[in-house]
């Protein structure tokens, strides 16, 4: 979702003395997305650093002129170019001083602007329509410059574009309420009209914005009845019949905005992306009829994204460049940096599920004393990291990279700075503002990892996965990146926190887990409630130790005579006395707690069953036996306060083994040390039948209850049957 | 047992009237009641509060207070007038206009030898009650403002009268004014408003105890005419007052539904200097949601009526034995009488109301269904007829034939009898004319089931037969007892086979009339609680009475003796629930295919009796019907007992059993009725 994220202040505007004018000329893109040069109504013209808030330097004409249109930034040859009383066409360094000695040179026309598109070169537009090439114009400064636009036809708007190798010149006219559009094409020139079609009488656009996407040029423009129309306009050139007449221009309703009653007035919409649009001087839809609000609008699903009021006056004018909204407003100009990524259906949905599961953490697990002692250990690390970001939090007074910053640093820098840097990131920023960008940095350090073998940092995976932002489909790779780097502590948590984790990949790391040899799985560290829940499941299996605040489940075990379960229960007891117990575990407590993970995320079985196939029966029949004692362990309903958060329940374990059953029937009935096992797993299924037998009884009991307890309501009249007895 | 396609009726719109007043008279035990439509009940307190008798209101007779004198009944109200009601006959004796306007309230000297009247004029009026009257004596002192209540001093000598802001102490003998004690007004807003002394009480140590209407109960030192304490009770009024016969307590009503006492109590915490006891309020009962407009303190209980309809008596715990018949709360909500007179044989239901009587046709269903089912309505109950009363006197009773063809009612001032022909969808109702000159008036009325004869009780327990044909009636005879009591009959019971008819009055007494030889067949032993329900088993020829005590007796009147059952029952005695049953049982009547079944109810259950099964004694389960559902039929017959009592139907005005064996059952909840009742005053509840 788009998101607007904490504005700061560029620069203060002296505004004009008509008020509806906010004082800026224009401002335009400098050597990157860092510097912006503003040029304001006056005289002045100045660079700035955008980051760092600071002008870097100013230029300023003589007392008596002033600058008739926005400074540009020619990158080719590092010069500034701009126009001073119409005809004089200034040209300087960032080195100069004093503008007064710079280049100028008087040409023969007024001008409109100089535009400058990035990768283009300068070009000149004059006020009658003409446009040249500033090589082209200063080889001969006093060239004649032809009328292309009638008599009484005017410029509204101009940019520039370069589509491929193409430099185009767009501007727009106002013809006695028609409004044209121009598109000149420069080497070799070409000039085209089309006519914009007509809003209701009396309407002309508040604002153009325009941008090339796949060799279209995509106009957008708001009507002040809060209407913002797209129109698709082809770069290529039209043909012979160029400029016979003016085109209707055909154009598609894009949104329409809320303007509550009154048209607008000072509104302006500028194209972001594909998706999006920011729009400023429009009524929030939520928010009463105030028209201070820049909002973000997402034109595919026509939905109010992120907006945020802006205090003072807006003066509908509004840039972007590169990710950081331009807006002047009152008597500043605010620089409002914002995301705007795709949305996925996949985001949306890991958003919802993250709310979910911050509530289930809460219970906590009321630990039995032996996990106190022993799980004490597990602790620290996270802990520790939490001081550490802590600390980080603190020191990091000096500001940090930016995303995109830190995106650069990801494709080349060592992986210790990476995760540094990364780290530094996530601390300082609200997760929230943050999560768009997360989906990017984790998608470039996988890729960085995948490309670079050498290259791999856990730590910043991890961290970035537990920001519950990001789910599967925003970095596809970054589970099977974990699994072949068997860094299965960033599987577990994977699994944990995305929703939408592909049976395929969920199948892989079951097979990967279950393949696991014990010896190694005791090295992992994991998360520590996961293994601790599989340690009191196991120790009360075992029965020594399962003393859980003075409760010994063993005395309570005799009471127990349901079926099969008291039976094993039974023989349980008898065998606890000399022998080992019956239903041991059969894998080791690490190991476990990663197969829980993969039991406990979503999967379809459709899906889920030719890929549960490829599983090997030796490991089939170790994945049954742990989930026939995990089985065993639950239905002794020994702990309930051990159905905490990281445990499958009863209903998932009974799904994998039915579907587990599907996959490999005859497999299993074909092995014969499985035999026991599939025998033993039918008097669970017959115990469960017979259970629900006997709910299903009682609930024909319960249902004739409900029946009973039905209040009639008796009419004023009514024929009943009684009986006496 | 039995399974019983049952007519479950709901649109009986009946809606009691407010209670405004009520008086109690000690010797008799009779507590009278006067509504807001003019009519008064008479409740015998002796006899298990039963209503024994209900003199029916006029239109434009609006009472406001009632007094005894010994056993006369006095009322006055707001239209001028002072009425002594003929509590034999069950109407107005004579009315008396008092000259002073709209007469607020009536008080009586303890000698029982002065009537003063308070007045809108300002005026006390004395009347001086003779022996046949009341002759007006003079006028006290007039005052400004009306006289709304008044009390006198036990000694006779002075009373005091609560007026518009001040309460004022006469001299009786002088006629002036001895004392003059301002009431003061309400806080804030309402003290622009006078304040009305709605009640005042005058001990006997002259002590006066005043209710106003700014909610505060005060008590007067009647010498020095001095406030000794207040006690504000309510933000709305204080109604009324009542003080107990020794003096040691007195309640007060509000608008708020409670009833608040106070008692002549020694005060530890707080003595006094001269006396050591003072007025503390005790207790609040709160029993009603409306105004309590009437208020009795008897020895043992507080007997309260207001707007909300009901008749409250609520036992005093300190004074009556704990857990026991007489310490529960009793509510008495409907008539002890039948509104509701049913034609089995047609299917016609006859609803008597004050000003006028509706009869409706039942529904029908086809099919049958299981017990607990609801049948589908095929034919919905339609009302048919809506005849309006003639005059401005409201209907005392009235009787639809069996057949259905015959409709009569009874004014106090005269008798209407009606032929009603109802052929497919044409209705046609005419009067039949020229009536009897024995038949003034009647308390009871009804039909033989042949619909031949035409019964009307009349004064001194006389009963008139009136032959009926094609638009005509005929007198035949008036049959009377020998015993000369002048009580009005309050049963009348012909017999199923024409042969019998059975008398029932307030005397206790129940006479049988052989109706062929039109004579008097027998009088039964006076029991000494007054017959509720009276009938005749249509082929035994047995008398089965129910009492207000809920004693039942069954009588042969071919052996002119009490039955061999009838004894058993008496010797076992009747089962302590049902003796503890607090409505009385209004009717009585017998399944014809079931000679040994009787059916009774009162207004909250419905009962078989099965003269055939064993009777349940103290230890058994009385209300074992849903014991007896959850046992296999094979031991249902070992666990019965012979009174099946149904619950499922409450609020019953009128259970009755048509000819095709289907029950109507005739009910009113009391929710309906507190749905059609003002809003209550506003009281501030907790979070709203």
């Amino acid at each position: 979702m788009a998101a607007l994220c904490e504005g700061y202040t560029l620069c203060g505007l002296v505004p004009a003395q008509t008020r509806s004018c906010s004082g800026l000329r224009g401002i335009e893109e400098e050597r990157d997305s860092d510097h912006v040069i503003v040029t304001d109504s006056t005289r002045s013209v100045t660079l700035y650093k955008v980051s760092d808030q600071k002008p870097l330097g100013s230029w300023m004409v003589r007392q008596g002129q002033t600058l008739t249109c926005s400074a540009v930034y020619n990158a080719k040859t590092g010069e500034y170019v701009a126009v001073s009383d119409n005809k004089v066409i200034r040209i300087w360094k960032e080195e100069d001083v004093v503008l007064d000695k710079a280049f100028k040179a008087t040409v023969s026309a007024d001008v409109w602007a100089v535009l400058c598109a990035q990768g283009g070169e300068p070009v000149v537009l004059f006020q009658r329509g003409a446009a040249r090439l500033m090589d082209s114009l200063l080889s001969a400064p006093q060239q004649p410059i032809e009328e292309v636009l009638a008599q009484d036809e005017a410029i509204r708007w101009s940019t520039s574009i370069v589509a491929e190798t193409q430099q185009l010149v767009l501007f727009t006219t106002e013809l006695k309420g028609d409004h044209f559009l121009y598109l000149h094409r420069l080497n070799p020139n070409s000039l085209q009209r089309y006519r914009l079609e007509r809003e209701e009488p009396g309407l002309s656009p508040l604002s153009f914005s325009a941008s090339y996407k796949k060799k279209h040029i995509c106009l957008l423009y708001l009507y002040p009845n809060g209407h913002v129309y797209q129109s698709l306009v082809s770069v290529r050139a039209p043909g012979a019949e160029e400029r016979a007449e003016a085109l209707q221009l055909p154009r598609s309703l894009l949104l329409s905005l809320p303007v509550g009653g009154e048209l607008l007035e000072a509104a302006s919409a500028i194209i972001l992306d594909d998706a999006h649009i920011a729009v400023v001087g429009v009524p929030h839809p939520s928010a009463g009829p105030g028209k201070d609000f820049l909002c973000i609008w997402n034109t595919n699903f026509q939905t109010l994204q992120a907006g945020k009021e802006m205090a003072g006056k807006l003066y509908r004018q509004l840039w972007s460049f590169s990710n950081k909204l331009f807006i002047p407003h009152g008597k500043t100009l605010s620089v409002i940096p914002f995301a705007c990524p795709e949305s996925s259906l996949a985001s949306a949905l890991g958003k919802l599920k993250q709310a979910k599961t911050e509530d289930f953490k809460l219970p906590a697990l009321v630990p039995s004393w032996n996990n106190i002692l022993h799980g004490e250990k597990r602790q620290p690390p996270k802990t520790m990291e939490t001081r550490k970001t802590k600390t980080q939090r603190r020191t990091q007074s000096t500001p940090s990279l930016t995303t995109d910053q830190v995106l650069e640093l990801i494709k080349t820098a060592p992986a210790e700075e990476v995760q540094k840097e990364v780290e530094g990131l996530l601390s300082r920023q609200d997760l929230q503002e943050l999560q768009p960008s997360l989906g990017q940095i984790a998608a470039s350090l996988v890729s960085r990892s995948l490309a670079d073998p050498v290259f791999y940092c856990p730590n910043t995976l991890a961290q970035l996965v537990h920001t519950q932002c990001l789910c599967h489909s925003v970095c596809p790779d970054l589970l099977p990146l974990a699994l072949e780097k068997k860094d299965y502590f960033l599987c577990q948590l994977c699994l944990q926190f995305f929703p939408d984790i592909p049976e395929a990949i969920t199948c892989a790391c079951l097979k990967v887990f279950i393949s696991l040899p014990d010896v190694d799985a005791e090295k992992l560290s994991l998360e520590p409630e996961s293994v601790s829940f599989m340690e009191t499941l196991i120790s009360t299996e075992r029965g020594q130790v399962g003393l859980q605040n003075g409760f010994s489940p063993t005395f309570c075990e005799k009471d127990q005579s349901d079926g099969s379960s008291g039976q094993q229960t039974r023989g349980k007891n008898r065998e606890n006395t000399q022998n080992p117990p019956q239903p041991i575990c059969p894998v080791g407590v690490h190991k476990a707690a990663l197969i829980n993970e993969v039991l406990q995320t979503a999967y379809s079985d459709t899906f889920l069953l030719p890929h549960l196939k490829d599983l090997s029966s030796q490991h089939v029949i170790l994945f049954l036996q742990y989930l026939q004692f995990l089985y065993l362990q639950y239905s002794q309903d020994v702990l309930p306060q051990m159905h905490s958060f990281r445990s499958p329940s009863l209903d998932q374990i009974m799904d994998w083994v039915c579907l587990l059953l599907d996959a490999h029937f005859t497999v299993l009935v074909m092995t014969p040390e499985s035999k026991g096992l599939v025998m033993n797993l039918q008097r669970f299924v017959q115990s469960q039948v017979k259970l629900f037998y006997e709910l299903g009884k009682l609930e024909g009991s319960l249902q004739e209850l409900n029946k009973m307890k039905v209040k009639k309501d008796v009419g004023q009249y009514s024929i009943e049957v009684i009986e006496l007895f | 047992m039995g399974e019983f396609k049952v007519h479950r009726v709901r649109f009986f719109d009946y809606m009691p009237s407010a209670i405004r007043a009520v008086a109690f008279c000690r010797r008799t035990e009779r507590l009278a009641a006067a509504r807001a439509d003019g009519s008064v009940e008479i409740f015998n307190f002796a006899d298990n509060y039963f209503q024994e008798k209900v003199i029916p209101g006029r239109d434009g007779r609006a009472v406001e207070a009632l007094c005894w004198v010994g056993r006369r009944l006095f009322s006055a109200g707001l239209d001028g007038e002072i009425t002594e009601y003929d509590l034999e006959n069950l109407r107005p004796r004579y009315s008396l206009e008092a000259y002073g306007g709209p007469v607020w309230t009536i008080s009586s000297n303890k000698q029982g030898t002065l009537l003063a009247a308070g007045c809108e004029d300002g005026t006390v009026k004395m009347f001086e009650i003779l022996e046949d009257r009341i002759q007006f004596q003079r006028n006290l002192d007039r005052q400004k403002g009306r006289i709304v209540s008044l009390s006198w001093h036990p000694s006779g000598a002075q009373i005091a009268a609560g007026m518009m802001d001040m309460i004022r102490i006469f001299d009786t003998e002088t006629g002036h004014a001895s004392h003059r004690l301002l009431v003061e007004r309400g806080a804030g807003a309402s003290k622009t408003q006078e304040v009305v002394v709605w009640s005042v009480a005058f001990l006997s140590d002259s002590t006066i105890i005043s209710g106003d209407s700014a909610g505060k109960v005060q008590i007067w030192d009647g010498f020095t005419g001095t406030l000794v304490r207040t006690h504000l009770v309510t933000k709305w009024d204080v109604l009324v007052l009542s003080v107990s016969p020794d003096e040691s307590s007195v309640i007060a009503g509000t608008s708020e539904g409670t009833v608040t006492q106070f008692q002549f109590i020694s005060s530890a915490v707080e003595p006094l200097p001269g006396s050591d006891r003072q007025w503390v309020r005790t207790r609040t009962f709160k029993n009603h949601s409306h105004d309590v407009r009437a208020l009795v303190h008897t020895d043992t209980a507080v007997v309260s009526g207001g707007m909300d309809t009901q008749l409250v008596v609520r036992p005093l715990l300190d004074k009556v034995e704990k857990n026991t018949q007489e310490s529960a709360l009793r509510k008495i909500t409907f008539p002890h009488k039948n509104l509701v007179s049913c034609a089995k044989k047609a299917g016609l239901l006859l609803f008597q109301f004050p000003d006028h009587l509706e009869v409706w046709r039942l529904g029908d269903s086809d099919g049958n269904g299981k017990p607990g089912d609801i049948l589908p309505v095929k034919r919905k109950p339609e009302k048919l007829i809506q005849l309006n009363r003639k005059g401005d006197d409201q209907i005392c009773c009235s009787a639809l034939s069996p057949c259905g063809g015959w409709l009569a009612y009874s004014t106090v001032c005269g008798v209407r009898l009606y032929r009603l022909q109802l052929d497919n969808n044409n209705i046609c109702i005419n009067k039949v004319s020229k009536v009897p000159k024995e038949l003034c008036s009647a308390q009871q009325l009804c039909f033989s089931s042949d619909s031949s004869r035409f019964f009307a009780s009349s004064s001194q327990s006389s009963v008139v037969v009136v032959g009926l044909q094609q638009l005509e009636w005929r007198h035949l005879q008036t049959l009377r007892p020998k015993s000369g009591s002048r009580e009005p009959v309050n049963l009348l019971a012909p017999s199923e086979d024409g042969r019998w008819l059975v008398t029932a009055n307030t005397d206790c007494e129940i006479h049988v009339f052989d109706l062929q030889k039109l004579k008097l067949h027998c009088s039964l032993p006076v029991y000494a609680s007054c017959p509720t329900a009276v009938s005749v088993h249509p082929t035994s020829g047995c008398l089965v009475s129910v009492h207000a005590d809920r004693q039942i007796l069954e009588f042969s009147l071919e052996q002119k003796e009490y039955t061999e059952w009838s004894r058993k029952l008496q010797q076992q005695g009747l089962h302590p629930l049902w003796l503890q049953r607090d409505t009385p049982v209004t009717a009585v009547t017998f399944d014809p295919r079931n000679p040994a079944h009787i059916i009774l109810h009162d207004a909250f259950m419905f009962c078989v009796i099965d003269q055939t099964l064993p009777l349940p004694d103290a230890k058994t389960n009385l209300y074992n019907q849903l014991v007896l559902r959850s046992l296999p039929p094979a031991e249902r017959s070992r666990n019965g007992h012979a009174f099946k009592i149904c619950k499922s139907f409450q609020n019953l005005l009128s259970v009755a059993l048509l000819e095709d064996r289907s029950l109507v059952v005739v009910e009113r909840p009391l929710q309906d009725i507190a749905a059609r009742l003002p809003a209550p005053v506003r009281q501030k509840k907790f979070a709203t």
